[in-house]
């Protein structure tokens, strides 16, 4: 579904991203993993498309299109979809008005007809349900005066609504107390099919405790250092990152 | 710039008020009349501003006094139908609707209905006629003759919005003024001389709706007199949209008694020059005064607020927003003068200027201007100048929404700040609508 070859990537000048090497198959769950400042947020921005990240080599195909030509909503509409770390407050703007503007657009995108009022409101139930979410969030504007935890559970239930077939969690767990991670844990594994697949981007294990990944990458000053299945991530939680490192320093020593 | 320009304009509004006079009939004998000719002496005397003087330095008016325009009573303009002023109308909710075309009142447009017992809603000169005592004490009371564009309004003033809600009555449904203007073959000027009266413990809520029909050039040039008594709340709106080749110059002067509440909403779609000046004076304590402005202007247009402040008593409050969405070539100009004189102690008074630039040849004249002479006050002010926020719209787009409607959508919500201050509700989403559809960019409609 997703393949990124040699990517590299700049902000403000300084190169972050020295060379992202993936491959994410449909019905994969992927986490990402590294100590702050690794670049993981910034792969999470350039795969969608942020101008403030310029990408200076490399290519990232998506279902086998150049993703990297492609700006922002065209990505979206592609079907591709990040929740953000810190999700921006449109005060004036109701939830209801920017979901059915994002779900319309990506639908006349896809060939689809317009959901009537009905579906909509039929389809907000449904998945507020999932999240617990209260049916009021609809007409309350985008994220504000939402609890950092409200924004984030705001974040996959934007993902249920819009349906995106591969989606980036960019730490989406961070600022979350354990119920409502729980929560969004739940919501991402109820969507989690063989038709889509999940990059979860993560400073801690803790998130991956409940979003159980196929594939577990340490990213280290922008380079994907080691790769493995879940039992990697016990291991970065109970050694740290150092001994990483300091492995792979030997390593490329040898 | 020249004076001969300046001095011509003088001459010329002073020539035509002979002819203004024979017009009047039986109303050269009123009070009124002796008010228009000491202004007319003023007309002759004063100047127009020039950039030269500060409180003019950024709005040059040079454009607006190189026309002839002929004062409403004695100038032609088409005549209004009906069913041609609906378009204009704010809709969805029970109002008192007046209705003045050039400043002059227009019955047969009005749908008044049934007020209150002493409550007086009507057109200043038949006010003037039937009930003198009742504004005699208050017209041109409070406003000062302190520039030819005030000598102007009130050397020619006949018409205009006249609100007196008595002592104790609250007035349930809002007063919607439609001042229409219009010109076709003569320039077109309009003097509306507005007042409003809130006696004690009263309520009343008022929206003055400017707006320009056709495409010729008018100049509206209005002094508005508000008296806010005892206890008494006045939610004032005003909503200017004059056609791009038009000039709008309005001064607010309005003065608050004990315990009183004035709120001002003041929203501007522009014209050719834009020009207001809000003063209110408070004279007594435990007073609320709230200023909210939202400026918005495309192509050429120059939008400039003068507000000012004026507290003199103690333990009074003032809180004013102004934001600007400015787009083209346009330019804003924001002043925002508070005064705390020294017996004011206790004074709270907060004010903030934000505005967006659109384009990168948009341009602001933002100045606070706080002067506090109490040394027991809390008082702050901020301006800040920018554009759309990269990252919220890389949010929205982030979610298939394309960039044109993304940005639509920070565009509402930065104006969202002062329009969600508005009482009326159905008023809200109708301004919203006006301000996509003035900055030409694609709507939002919020609903489910």
């Amino acid at each position: 579904m997703l393949s990124i070859k040699n990517l590299h990537a700049n902000v403000d000048g300084k190169e972050i991203l020295k060379g992202i090497n993936l491959e994410i198959k449909t019905g994969e769950v992927h986490a990402i993993m590294g100590p702050n400042g690794s670049g993981k947020s910034t792969l999470a921005n350039v795969l969608t498309g942020n101008k403030s990240y310029e990408v200076t080599n490399g290519t990232v195909l998506f279902e086998g299109k150049d993703l990297l030509d492609m700006d922002p909503e065209t990505r979206a509409r592609e079907g591709l979809f990040l929740a953000f770390q810190y999700p921006i407050e449109i005060p004036g703007i109701s939830n209801a008005t920017f979901l059915k503007t994002a779900l319309n657009e990506i639908r006349k995108y896809n060939n689809l007809a317009e959901l009537t009022p009905k579906e909509f409101l039929d389809r907000i139930k449904d998945k507020a349900k999932v999240l617990g979410l209260d049916d009021t969030l609809i007409s309350r504007a985008v994220n504000v005066g939402f609890s950092g935890g409200e924004k984030k559970r705001n974040e996959i239930f934007q993902m249920l609504m819009l349906e995106p077939k591969f989606v980036l969690l960019d730490e989406t767990d961070s600022g979350l107390d354990i119920d409502a991670l729980r929560i969004v844990s739940n919501g991402v594994n109820i969507y989690r099919n063989p038709n889509n697949a999940f990059l979860v981007v993560t400073h801690y294990q803790r998130l991956l405790n409940y979003i159980q990944p196929d594939f577990v990458h340490v990213l280290s000053k922008g380079r994907i250092i080691k790769s493995g299945g879940k039992e990697l991530a016990l291991e970065l939680e109970e050694k740290g990152y150092d001994w990483i490192k300091t492995k792979e320093f030997e390593t490329e020593k040898v | 710039m020249s004076n001969i320009e300046h001095k011509s304009a003088n001459e010329w509004y002073v020539s035509r008020f002979r002819t203004f006079e024979d017009k009047l009939n039986g109303q050269s004998k009123s009070f009124l009349h002796d008010i228009r000719k000491n202004a007319l002496v003023n007309l002759a005397e004063l100047s127009f501003p020039t950039n030269r003087n500060e409180e003019w330095k950024y709005t040059n008016v040079t454009p607006i006094l190189k026309q002839n325009f002929i004062p409403a009573m004695i100038s032609t303009f088409p005549k209004i139908k009906k069913e041609e002023i609906k378009q204009f109308l704010f809709k969805d909710f029970d109002y008192h609707l007046i209705v003045f075309v050039n400043g002059l009142f227009a019955e047969e447009l009005s749908t008044i209905g049934n007020l209150p017992k002493g409550v007086i809603v009507g057109g200043l000169n038949r006010v003037t006629k039937n009930n003198p005592d009742s504004i005699s004490k208050y017209i041109n009371n409070l406003s000062k003759i302190d520039n030819a564009f005030n000598a102007l309004n009130t050397a020619y003033s006949y018409d205009g919005l006249v609100v007196i809600v008595p002592e104790g009555m609250i007035l349930e449904k809002p007063i919607q003024v439609l001042f229409l203007n219009t010109s076709k073959d003569d320039l077109v000027l309009s003097v509306p001389r507005n007042l409003i009266i809130a006696g004690k413990n009263s309520q009343v809520s008022v929206i003055t709706n400017y707006r320009g029909y056709g495409n010729k050039t008018y100049f509206s040039n209005i002094i508005t007199e508000v008296y806010v008594e005892e206890n008494a709340i006045v939610d004032f709106y005003k909503i200017q949209n004059e056609n791009d080749e038009s000039f709008h110059i309005e001064k607010v002067q309005a003065i608050q008694k004990k315990n009183s509440v004035f709120n001002h909403y003041n929203i501007n779609f522009g014209g050719a020059i834009v020009r207001n000046d809000i003063n209110t004076l408070h004279d007594d304590q435990n007073i609320e005064t709230h200023y909210y402005g939202l400026y918005l202007a495309h192509g050429k247009q120059h939008v400039d607020n003068h507000t000012f402040i004026d507290h003199a008593k103690p333990n009074c409050m003032s809180n004013e927003l102004y934001k600007g969405i400015l787009d083209d070539n346009s330019r804003g100009v924001f002043n925002g003068k508070i005064i705390v004189r020294k017996d004011a102690q206790k004074t709270n008074a907060y004010q903030q200027n934000k505005t967006i630039l659109l384009s990168k040849t948009a341009t602001i004249d933002t100045k606070p201007q706080l002067e506090i002479f109490a040394d027991d006050v809390k008082c702050s002010h901020g301006a800040t100048v920018g554009h759309l926020d990269d990252t919220s719209e890389f949010y929205i787009r982030s979610r298939g929404v394309p960039q044109e409607l993304a940005k639509s959508m920070l565009i509402r919500a930065f104006a969202n700040d002062v329009i969600d201050t508005i009482k009326i509700e159905p008023l809200k989403e109708q301004l919203n609508h006006m301000i996509f559809e003035h900055l030409h960019r694609v709507e939002i409609e919020n609903k489910v």
